[in-house]
């Protein structure tokens, strides 16, 4: 189709960038001086690079994008194949948006091992753009299950206090749901001849294999996304981690899962995703609803952040799984909304960490004294997150309720209680944080956002906005591949015998 | 047939004969020879790897159909050699500082190595009992060969009792298969049980043979001397008991069930689906609460060879492939693993304790890299070898409809990532303590750099090995 192989391009530029941070040599300073401007322009021209991919995309063009395939195993019908569609390609921007404002949020806190920090990092950034770009389901899990690794040693080696412990249950809570996924992949492979997921998407699985293949795929993707009551390693993980790796994990690895079912559980096993509605909206109605309740009794901000993470994807499954054409549009866009959101909001408590090295909410108050312009950053992503008019969290959260209520009356009234709760504790953190008396001594002297931080938030500023006063722009990109999913949907459960489980009600 | 051609056993008979003959020089110069016999055997081993795949053309027999030259045997003698040519150059500085140097070692090697290789070329109940037996006994010798320290005697001493005793049963059931079937030959063994009518007695052979076969892979319920043997031989000993023999037996095990006992596959399928579960489980969780390195990598290789058997235990085409690519991906790992081991020496002091690794991240980056990726890789964590070695181990099982068995696979592997990462917890996450000794060694080094780049970058190209493994897999098919 086109001459440069973009995708390929983007997703292994920043495994150049990480051999270059490799063979840095000297004294400890100037490597880790020399290791963060590599990083950083790496993934810079990285962001760059898939600029084009968001320019280039054709809109209105339903099927797969910048497509490469290059035969890897050919003996058994195995590729390496890329590509991405309206689903997918924001997916890519939006990895490639947070690796470099990760890296530069990292400036000044990670003063230890520089180098393999950064190596890290471009690392995870490779396996992200290729996650959302394999057509390959090897690939894929190839690039999904190796995340694992630079995260495990981002948690474990930058993190908190309980870091082992915490980069622990994330591995291996993770490990044990792809491991079922990677039988479910074999059994694919098996039935259907091929592992292209292009040609997999059109093949019909008999309805029994459908049920098992779509639970262990569940039972990885739910893990990621993650859905009550498989969340508990998120806030764990979150609190450990240093604010890079907590932004990477709310803003681009939770949207693994979300992906995930997109991509294989809806339109690879349609009769068995029809059969589950109901257990899917279930567990998304109590993720909402438990989870922001949790969130309010918390006492640490990231926690309390965390929580609001597993509420929000709990709008994600949930629209997701009302499959029609507002919800699925509302969960990606709420997936893509929080992706930013929360990443800022992660980048907002680390701001303050990094000054006060705290992160209970009762060290804090009265902020905004001393810091007007940090109080204006995190009051937009705070009501971006409550899903304020106008930013991007409303945009989602609307569009899925709209598509819900069509579904299930109660279901949409559940989820919308959830919002209310959601507005309760994130207001009632920015308060205690941001407003009351300046009393603390320590916080006389804090000082507000420097040059570097202003750099971090401007961009995300301007995305919350633009997406929640234009969203056509992310809409128009992503249509017709919700259309092409959701009308492929429609008629499976048409050919397949026995009634929808919901039309029967 | 019946005319005596030696062709087909040319790599054996060449480094016997060589064998002697550095025996001879070795005797008459005394322990002044010790320096240039590693390098000589090592020669000698990569010649015999360049007449294996001469040797072969086609499925050729020698000595009248005791032993057999194929595909498959040509695959698994170069990974034979390959590990024992590894072990071997990974023991010369070890030696030297330990002072055991003795120039019997790379002969004992040697020998062993060549009693693997007939082995793997058996043809016959006898031969394969042969084989088995000059390997095992100079393997014996090599337990032992620190004799000076009371663990490695014992380690000797233990192996040597409870290898005679699986020698013992292996030999039992062998006779019980030739009372009941009237011959010891494979191709007749295959002709009787295409009759389809299996005996009592025929079954109970084969269970006995089977769990002599255990022995030799260690595996479980025949697993015991593993950890104890790896522990207390001397560290390349152990290296070495970790890749070549465990290969050849394994080499051995498939052959005997595929070719000669393929007709009572029914029979069998249930004793090898059990043995790989209970060695995939012990592997994972008795691995949990070792605090020594060795010991550790014992019940590490006793999960390993449970995975290997699962391709077994589908025991098609793709089954034996998997394992071919599993044992060949699993060599450079263990191997690097054990190079890594050996360069954990404070003031000249080999130590063994998984604590010790604590924070080698800053004081040993290099070597903490590697020790990473191979723990990684073992884990079976994609882009890694070890994620090649698990995809083809798990595909035949999936396709033999072994669901159960693929279950608890996968499981046990997520069980097993706990004490791999646990090595990498140690070197990554925690303070440092006291470095080891710098530098580890030339040949270590040069070891472990390729062992880690192999494993590292095997997902670049998989086709060339999986291509060969898939043919070696296919001449046991095709007769």
């Amino acid at each position: 189709m086109q001459d440069i192989p973009i995708l390929s391009v983007v997703t292994f530029l920043p495994l150049v960038g990480a051999l270059l941070v490799l063979v840095i040599r000297g004294e400890e300073a100037d490597v880790a001086r020399n290791a963060r401007w590599v990083a950083l322009w790496t993934s810079l021209f990285t962001f760059v690079a898939s600029l084009y991919i968001w320019f280039g995309f054709e809109r209105g063009v339903a099927g797969f994008q910048f497509e490469e395939q290059v035969a890897w195993l050919p003996d058994f019908n195995i590729s390496y194949h890329m590509g991405v569609d309206g689903i997918s390609m924001p997916f890519v921007l939006l990895a490639t948006l947070l690796t470099p404002i990760c890296i530069l949020s990292s400036w000044e806190a990670i003063q230890t091992r520089v180098r393999e920090y950064m190596i890290a990092f471009l690392v995870l950034e490779t396996l992200m753009v290729g996650t959302f770009s394999a057509l390959d389901l090897f690939a894929f899990y190839m690039f999904f299950e190796g995340v694992l690794i630079p995260m495990f040693l981002i948690i474990g080696i930058w993190g908190g206090p309980r870091r082992v412990y915490s980069a622990f249950k994330f591995f291996l809570y993770t490990l044990l749901g792809s491991v079922l996924m990677l039988l479910a992949m074999l059994a694919i492979y098996f039935e259907a001849g091929t592992s292209d997921i292009p040609a997999l998407m059109a093949y019909e699985f008999p309805s029994g294999m459908q049920t098992w293949l779509w639970l262990a795929f569940f039972a990885s993707f739910a893990v990621k996304v993650p859905m009550w009551p498989v969340h508990t390693w998120l806030p764990d993980a979150h609190v450990e981690a240093p604010t890079a790796g907590s932004v990477i994990l709310a803003g681009v690895l939770l949207k693994f899962g979300g992906y995930g079912f997109l991509r294989f559980s809806v339109p690879m096993f349609p009769l068995a995703t029809d059969f589950f509605l109901p257990v899917v909206f279930a567990l998304s109605i109590v993720a909402v609803i438990y989870t922001s309740l949790v969130a309010l009794a918390q006492e640490d901000m990231k926690k309390l952040i965390a929580y609001s993470s597993v509420a929000h994807m709990g709008f994600v499954t949930i629209g997701i799984f009302a499959l029609n054409l507002q919800a699925v549009e509302g969960a990606i866009i709420q997936m893509l909304s929080h992706g930013v959101v929360s990443a800022a909001l992660f980048l907002v408590v680390g701001v303050i960490y990094d000054r006060i090295h705290s992160r209970r909410i009762d060290r804090y108050g009265g902020l905004v004294h001393r810091m007007p312009l940090y109080a204006f950053v995190f009051m937009v992503f705070m009501l971006a997150s409550v899903g304020l008019p106008g930013t991007s969290g409303f945009i989602g959260e609307f569009l899925v309720m709209v598509g819900v209520f069509q579904v299930s009356t109660w279901a949409a009234a559940l989820i919308a209680l959830g919002m209310v709760l959601g507005a309760a504790y994130m207001l009632w953190l920015y308060r205690r944080v941001i407003f009351g008396k300046l009393t603390k001594a320590d916080l006389m002297e804090i000082t507000d956002l420097n040059r570097r931080e202003i750099l971090i938030f401007a961009p995300l500023l301007a995305i919350v906005l633009w997406m929640g006063i234009y969203p056509t722009s992310f809409i128009e990109v992503m249509e017709p591949s919700v259309e092409l999913l959701l009308g492929n949907y429609q008629a499976a459960l048409a050919a397949g015998e026995g009634p929808s489980a919901l039309a029967a009600r | 047939m019946e005319s005596l051609t030696l062709m087909p056993a040319l790599p054996e008979i060449f480094l016997a004969v060589i064998g002697m003959v550095l025996l001879m020089f070795g005797v008459f110069q005394g322990d002044a020879s010790r320096h240039w016999m590693t390098w000589a055997v090592v020669a000698s081993l990569v010649v015999a790897g360049v007449l294996v795949p001469q040797a072969a053309d086609g499925r050729s027999l020698a000595f009248g159909g005791l032993f057999v030259t194929d595909a498959f045997a040509v695959f698994m003698k170069e990974l034979a050699l390959l590990g024992a040519a590894l072990a071997l150059i990974m023991a010369t500085g070890f030696n030297e500082r330990e002072r055991i140097a003795r120039f019997e070692f790379p002969i004992l090697v040697l020998y062993a190595t060549v009693g693997m290789m007939m082995m793997i070329s058996a043809n016959d109940l006898i031969a394969l009992y042969v084989g088995l037996e000059l390997q095992s006994l100079c393997l014996y010798v090599l337990a032992a060969f620190r004799r000076d320290t009371v663990r490695s005697s014992e380690a000797g001493l233990k192996y040597f009792v409870l290898g005679a005793l699986s020698s013992g049963m292996l030999l039992y059931g062998a006779s019980m298969i030739y009372g009941f079937a009237g011959t010891t030959r494979f191709d007749g063994l295959t002709e009787v049980l295409m009759g389809g009518d299996v005996g009592l007695g025929l079954v109970i052979g084969i269970v006995f043979l089977v769990a002599g076969l255990a022995f030799k892979v260690s595996a479980v319920p025949f697993h015991m001397w593993t950890p104890d043997v790896y522990e207390g031989a001397p560290t390349p000993v152990a290296a070495f008991f970790a890749s070549a023999p465990k290969i050849a037996a394994m080499a051995l095990f498939v052959r005997v069930m595929i070719e000669p006992l393929g007709g009572a596959a029914a029979e069998w399928r249930q004793i090898i689906v059990f043995i790989s579960i209970a060695s995939m489980l012990l592997g994972a969780f008795a691995a949990i609460w070792q605090t020594n390195i060795k010991r550790l990598l014992a019940y590490s290789s006793i999960g390993h060879m449970g995975y290997a058997l699962i391709g077994l235990a589908a025991g098609t085409e793709e089954g034996v492939r998997g394992i071919l690519v599993y044992l060949a991906l699993y060599l450079p790992m263990v191997v690097g693993t054990f190079a890594c081991v050996m360069g954990m020496r404070r003031q000249g002091r080999m130590v063994e304790g998984i604590e010790d690794l604590a924070g080698a991240a800053r004081t040993n980056p290099g070597m903490a890299l590697a020790l990473a990726i191979f723990m990684f890789s073992m884990a079976g964590i994609p882009p890694l070898a070890g994620f090649f070695g698990k995809l083809y181990i798990f595909l035949p099982a999936i396709e033999a409809g072994l669901y159960t068995l693929a279950v608890i696979g996968v499981l046990s592997s997520v069980v097993a990532a706990y004490y791999y990462l646990r090595i990498v917890k140690l070197m990554y996450f925690d303070d440092p303590n006291e470095g080891f000794d710098r530098p580890m060694g030339r040949e270590l080094s040069w070891i472990l750099a390729a062992t880690a780049v192999f494993t590292l970058f095997f997902f670049v190209s998989p086709e060339p090995l999986v291509g060969r493994a898939a043919a070696a897999a296919s001449a046991l098919f095709g007769g």
